[in-house]
């Protein structure tokens, strides 16, 4: 089994399969952090849109991302559209639930100290609300991460494509044992990576630099 | 005459028609330069006084004038010392206390030479790369009322600054913050709980009153102030002070103890009562 691991990595199998899914996952979670944010913020600013939208994020979030993948299909074909669509979707919803919280949450105080000092609109945006809410959008992010890297794995099983999801299909298919392993522990290697390695790293930095923890 | 209240009156809505009167018919005068202190019972409405004043928040009725001109909107010509540092967590000291300066459109290597100028004024030179949550209280404190002063504001409007500090750090920062008015001649509204420090920091002192809130009297002092040391001329005033106070303090706890006071007897008189029963 470690050789199947070895000769995949050096092979090519395994890597071009893992460059695969790692290009779609950035995809999704670059999308899906930018549309949370950007919703986010309309909930925030607007009152009317936090009593629909808002309302309607809290409903949406609750659903597994894999569950698009019907619908997805329906609408753009059995193929990369419909995956990145997956993965992109459930991440948005958790990601604007705490881009919004988050603005939310921003207290009164700073608000009212960088208006006395001349400060409104997009610089208070800019300089007050992203800042105090970064802690939350962080976390969203983390989640949004943890999201679209399952809904990836879903998808590229369920569809085609290439991608680790689908090389673990195509194991199976073959019942290659040793394949599908090898796979699986790419897999937990990656997802260990990004989350200890970067998510951590960027929580405690934040942690550390605001006072959070000593 | 420069900062000029007129009938000022600030309702908030409570219920759907539920109006609170905060303030009601506010009205004084205070020249430039000078040092008022207003005192008054907690809830009489102080702060939303000040907020008023910095344009925060909008009078209901009455007019607010600084040289002139309405107040409409915060501006950074009348700036907050707030009673919680309010000091930005994300950001290191000198960006805090440039933050206001930047937004001025101050160069920025001019913005940092003044900010340091002001930090060295307050004597934390030494902390402008540190982050607010790496100060003490008394520091954070210091650096909240650098952040204001580099403004050169017009007027500094401090609401309750000192409260949370001990006497020792109380009594440095007295010192600092006159020497600073006495510099820059900038017109001080000083809002504390504290007679003592009314009395020793002020020219002028405002007692408010209470439900609604609104102007009982006005001392003006008479000595000259080092800002620590009271004599006897400033301790017959607090007496005078505290006087005026507390007739205001007794109107309050009436109102507010009223319903405890009758339950309290309600209880006594149901412990009797049972006594009693036992008894026979
Ligand atoms: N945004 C608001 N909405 C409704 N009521 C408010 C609001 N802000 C203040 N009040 C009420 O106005 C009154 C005065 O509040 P304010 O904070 O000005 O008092 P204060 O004199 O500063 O008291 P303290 O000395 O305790 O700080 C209080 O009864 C408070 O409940
Ligand atoms: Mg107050």
């Amino acid at each position: 089994m470690l050789e199947t691991l070895f000769t995949g990595i050096t092979g090519g199998q395994i890597t071009e399969a893992m460059f695969r899914s790692i290009g779609r996952l950035l995809f999704g979670f670059i999308i899906a952090s930018t549309l949370g944010l950007f919703l986010g913020y309309l909930i925030w600013r607007f009152k009317i849109v936090d009593e629909t939208l808002g309302f309607l994020v809290v409903a949406l979030q609750s659903i597994p991302s894999i569950v698009w993948l019907p619908l997805a299909i329906v609408w753009f074909g059995l193929g990369e559209t419909a995956i990145l669509f997956v993965v992109t979707i459930g991440a948005t919803w958790t990601m604007t639930m705490n881009t919004t919280s988050g603005f939310k949450n921003v207290p009164t105080l700073y608000q009212r100290v960088a208006k006395t000092f001349g400060s409104s609109g997009f610089h208070l945006l800019r300089t007050v609300i992203i800042p105090a809410s970064v802690p939350q959008i962080i976390s969203g992010m983390r989640l949004a991460w943890a999201f679209s890297w399952r809904a990836l794995m879903a998808g590229e099983l369920l569809g085609a494509g290439g991608g680790l999801g689908h090389l673990l299909e195509t194991g199976r298919s073959l019942g290659q044992m040793d394949l599908v392993i090898s796979v699986m522990i790419i897999i937990a290697i990656i997802g260990t990576i990004i989350d200890n390695v970067v998510f951590t790293k960027l929580d405690r930095s934040i942690q550390k630099k605001w006072g959070l923890s000593s | 005459m420069y900062l000029t209240l007129k009938g000022v009156e600030k309702s908030f809505q409570h219920n759907t028609n539920d109006k609170l009167k905060v303030l009601d018919d506010i009205s004084f005068d205070i020249e430039k330069g000078q040092f008022v202190s207003i005192v008054g019972p907690s809830g009489c409405g102080k702060s939303t006084l000040l907020y008023l004043i910095s344009g925060l928040d909008k009078a209901t009725k009455g007019k607010i004038e600084v040289a002139g001109e309405p107040v409409n909107n915060p501006g950074p010509d009348r700036v907050v010392v707030f009673q919680e540092d309010g000091l930005f967590p994300w950001a290191t000291v000198l960006d805090n206390v440039m933050y206001g300066l930047l937004l001025k459109k101050t160069p920025k290597k001019e913005a940092e030479q003044k900010a340091k100028e002001m930090l060295k004024l307050v004597h934390l030179s030494n902390y402008a790369g540190a982050y607010p949550h790496q100060l003490s209280g008394g520091m954070k404190h210091r650096v909240s009322i650098a952040r204001a002063l580099v403004m050169d504001p017009d007027i500094l409007l401090m609401d309750e600054p000192f409260a949370a500090l001990d006497e020792q750090t109380r009594m440095t920062l007295h010192h600092e913050l006159l020497e600073i008015w006495r510099r820059t001649k900038v017109t001080v509204l000083f809002v504390t709980h504290n007679i003592r420090e009314a009395v020793l920091l002020s020219q002028k002192v405002i007692v408010m009153g209470t439900r609604p809130g609104k102007i009982k009297t006005a001392f003006t002092v008479q000595t000259t102030q080092d800002g620590v040391t009271p004599d006897s001329i400033t301790l017959d005033l607090e007496q005078k002070i505290l006087a005026a106070l507390e007739e205001e303090m007794e109107k309050v706890l009436r109102e507010e103890l009223g319903d405890d006071y009758s339950f309290k007897t309600g209880s006594v008189h149901r412990d009797s009562s049972g006594d009693m029963g036992s008894g026979i």
